[in-house]
């Protein structure tokens, strides 16, 4: 079993006439904390989505724990959650069912109440549809923490919630964290999300501009918008 | 198995919640009964004749509007890409949704059945259990390419005009034979015609609930 | 040969071919036993019936093809296979009537083979509409392909139709059934106008290819650029 979560060659995708993303070499040791930082259009969702393996790569490869997605995309995507910036949550339903379906499906306990206290949600019967946008996020990493999964892949986690949230992001990603959980975040809110991770990646256009310790990333990111101004 | 069970539960559920929609969809059935009286008019012997065409007529259109429904939940809330992300075998979510869409659409045709009977001024010749497997049958035959369908158009702002265009050719095999089958129920059936109808209901039930299954995946693919 | 020129050798040769056909049958052939000199459209008839579901297996097949590879060639073969398909559909269509008003007083009737025709032409049809709206290149395909696996299965009905239902239309004929002298010149009309599907194939292909060439053929990948360099921090 390899030691590397995630490893790409010249990974590229590309939307018709148009490249999202190329040229990505990546390698994530397994328990590392990844920052892919970039502006809106800069490629962060088109790598995280083939990192999810909602999409596949136009080019190059990609593999999740030394497996292939597209050959093997049920065992890759049993070690891995996604959490978007769309919920994923069905509106009629209560949180506490539509943790339960996920419960079900996996094959977990459908006393989903601990994942809830987890994430400060108590089990109200209301419908979701009547959860405020910080809510929704907090039932979206109830979703995400529910899976037990061995790679989270974070899609702007403090989109939407106040500073109270924030605080409950970096503490849930440091819980994930605690358990080796392999966690990688795109966001552009480049100065807090490094401080939670090891490593950064800057792109750019969909092209990698800078990797290294996250400690340089939030000077990374000046240095490349002093570039482009 | 247990996969399959558990979208199902999930199917029924979400739309178990949503019912007031099915409250919806059953009165534009009824009210399409009631046109298609009114479009004839007083002709009780036309009504009686055409019965099961104007039945199944509603029951096609009720489908449509059912069909295009089942995944919008799923693409508002991007549930669709929660569910793909699972490891959750493609055939399993399809089968589970168009079983949920089976007993939607039945229970309209269960709904339907006696009102026509009244608007129609019609008499059950056969069997009651006869006419209810032949509403089940059509009903599988039109929810099998539905489903499938209903997923491939999902995302499209254009599904309401593109679902029934592809739908409708090809459950108007299984309909004709539905239409004719309910007809010899109905009416009476003095040449024995009605296994042959039931039988080839099956065959398409079969054709098309394995082949929509296996295509399935490939639908949902990015 | 350049694709060109395949398309005008056999388009050409297919026309010559047509041509022969129906001169021959049209002139020098003894009127059908049955049906009289009407009859005689079966030199046109039967060849286009013939290449439209050849057509649309062809597009069946890349359909296959396209769930097994995902290559850009067979999108563009389904859609030129479909394409192809449909026109000589639509002239079956139109054949049919234009026989079928003078010597049965109608235009249209209720008949399996019609009526499946007519399904089937619907069903593709409603395949060509799905493409036009879809525009992400590999859902489009895969959507295109799915939907002509199914809609496929119509060609058969079509033409088992008129055993498995009574229908207007003739039996299925065995090549032994027909005499010897009509034979020929249906057989040359089937093979011309074989060739001529062919060449409409290629044609449209080509034209696909090209549209495919200007929007979707990938762009030259730009090369990584330089890695940033940060300035020493304190």
């Amino acid at each position: 079993m390899s030691q590397l979560a995630v490893e790409t060659r010249d990974l590229c995708r590309r939307y018709g006439g148009r490249w999202a993303l190329a040229r990505v070499d990546l390698e994530v040791k397994t328990g590392e904390r990844l920052v892919i930082m970039g502006a809106n259009g800069s490629g962060k969702t088109t790598l995280l989505r083939m990192l999810s393996t909602a999409t596949l790569p136009s080019r190059g490869t990609l593999r999740l724990f030394g497996l292939d997605p597209a050959r093997e995309p049920e065992a890759v995507r049993e070690k891995l959650a996604l959490l978007s910036h769309l919920p994923s949550l069905y509106d009629d339903l209560s949180g506490t069912e539509n943790l339960q379906i996920l419960a079900r499906l996996l094959g977990k306990s459908l006393d989903v109440t601990p994942w809830l206290d987890k994430v400060g949600l108590d089990a109200r019967p209301e419908p979701v549809r009547s959860y405020s946008a910080g809510m929704r996020k907090r039932m979206a990493f109830a979703r995400l923490l529910i899976q037990e999964p061995q790679l989270v892949l974070i899609d702007e986690p403090y989109g939407q919630l106040d500073p109270e949230g924030f605080s409950l992001v970096d503490r849930m990603i440091d819980e994930l964290s605690e358990r080796g959980t392999t966690v990688i975040l795109a966001s552009h809110l480049v100065e807090r999300a490094a401080k939670l991770c090891d490593r950064g990646l800057l792109l750019h256009q969909g092209l990698p501009r800078w990797s290294g310790p996250a400690t340089q990333a939030h000077q990374a990111w000046q240095t490349l918008h002093r570039s482009l101004a | 198995m247990k996969t399959f069970l558990a979208l199902l539960h999930k199917d029924l559920l979400v739309g178990w919640r949503g019912r007031v929609r099915l409250v919806g969809l059953a009165t534009y059935a009824l009210t399409l009964l009631l046109l298609f009286s009114f479009a004839v008019g007083p002709d009780t012997m036309a009504l009686r004749d055409h019965a099961s065409a104007y039945l199944w007529l509603a029951i096609m259109s009720s489908s449509t509007l059912l069909l295009a429904q089942s995944f919008q939940q799923e693409v508002e809330a991007g549930a669709i890409e929660g569910l793909i992300l699972l490891p959750v075998p493609p055939p399993a979510l399809y089968y589970a949704k168009a079983l949920a869409n089976l007993l939607l659409l039945l229970f309209l045709g269960v709904v339907m059945l006696p009102v026509a009977m009244v608007l129609f001024d019609l008499a059950l010749s056969g069997s009651l259990l006869m006419l209810l497997l032949i509403i089940l049958l059509g009903s599988a035959g039109i929810v099998a390419p539905g489903t499938l369908y209903a997923a491939m158009t999902a995302r499209l702002s254009s599904q309401q005009v593109v679902l029934p265009l592809l739908l409708f050719p090809l459950v108007v095999p299984p309909i004709l034979a539905a239409v004719k089958a309910t007809d010899l129920v109905l009416e009476g059936d003095a040449m024995g015609q009605l296994p042959a109808w039931i039988g080839l209901l099956a065959i398409f039930d079969a054709i098309y609930w394995s082949l929509s299954g296996l295509l399935f995946g490939k639908v949902l693919d990015e | 040969m350049k694709l060109t020129h395949w398309i005008l050798a056999l388009g050409a040769t297919g026309l010559l071919a047509l041509g022969a056909g129906h001169g021959y049958g049209l002139l020098a052939t003894p009127a059908e036993a049955s049906m009289g000199e009407t009859g005689r459209i079966l030199y046109l008839h039967v060849p286009t019936a013939w290449v439209a579901m050849l057509a649309f297996t062809v597009a069946f097949l890349a359909a296959i093809g396209s769930l097994w590879s995902g290559k850009a060639t067979w999108d563009l073969s389904m859609e030129s296979g479909i394409e192809v398909g449909m026109v000589f559909s639509v002239l079956i269509c139109i054949q049919g009537p234009i026989w079928a008003y003078p010597t049965q007083n109608y235009w249209w009737t209720w008949d399996p083979r019609l009526t499946t025709t007519a399904i089937m032409v619907v069903a593709f049809t409603g395949v060509l509409v799905m493409r036009r709206l879809i525009h992400q290149h590999e859902r489009r395909m895969a959507a295109t392909a799915v939907a002509t696996i199914v809609s496929w299965v119509n060609v058969p009905v079509v033409y088992f139709s008129v055993e498995w239902w009574d229908s207007v239309h003739q039996d299925l004929s065995q090549v032994s059934s027909v005499d010897r002298v009509m034979l020929i010149p249906l057989l040359v009309s089937l093979a011309g106008t074989s060739l001529l599907g062919t060449a409409f194939f290629l044609a449209r292909y080509r034209v696909a290819r090209a549209r495919y060439l200007t929007e979707e053929v990938a762009p030259e990948l730009p090369d990584l650029p330089e890695q940033l360099e940060l300035e020493d921090s304190p």
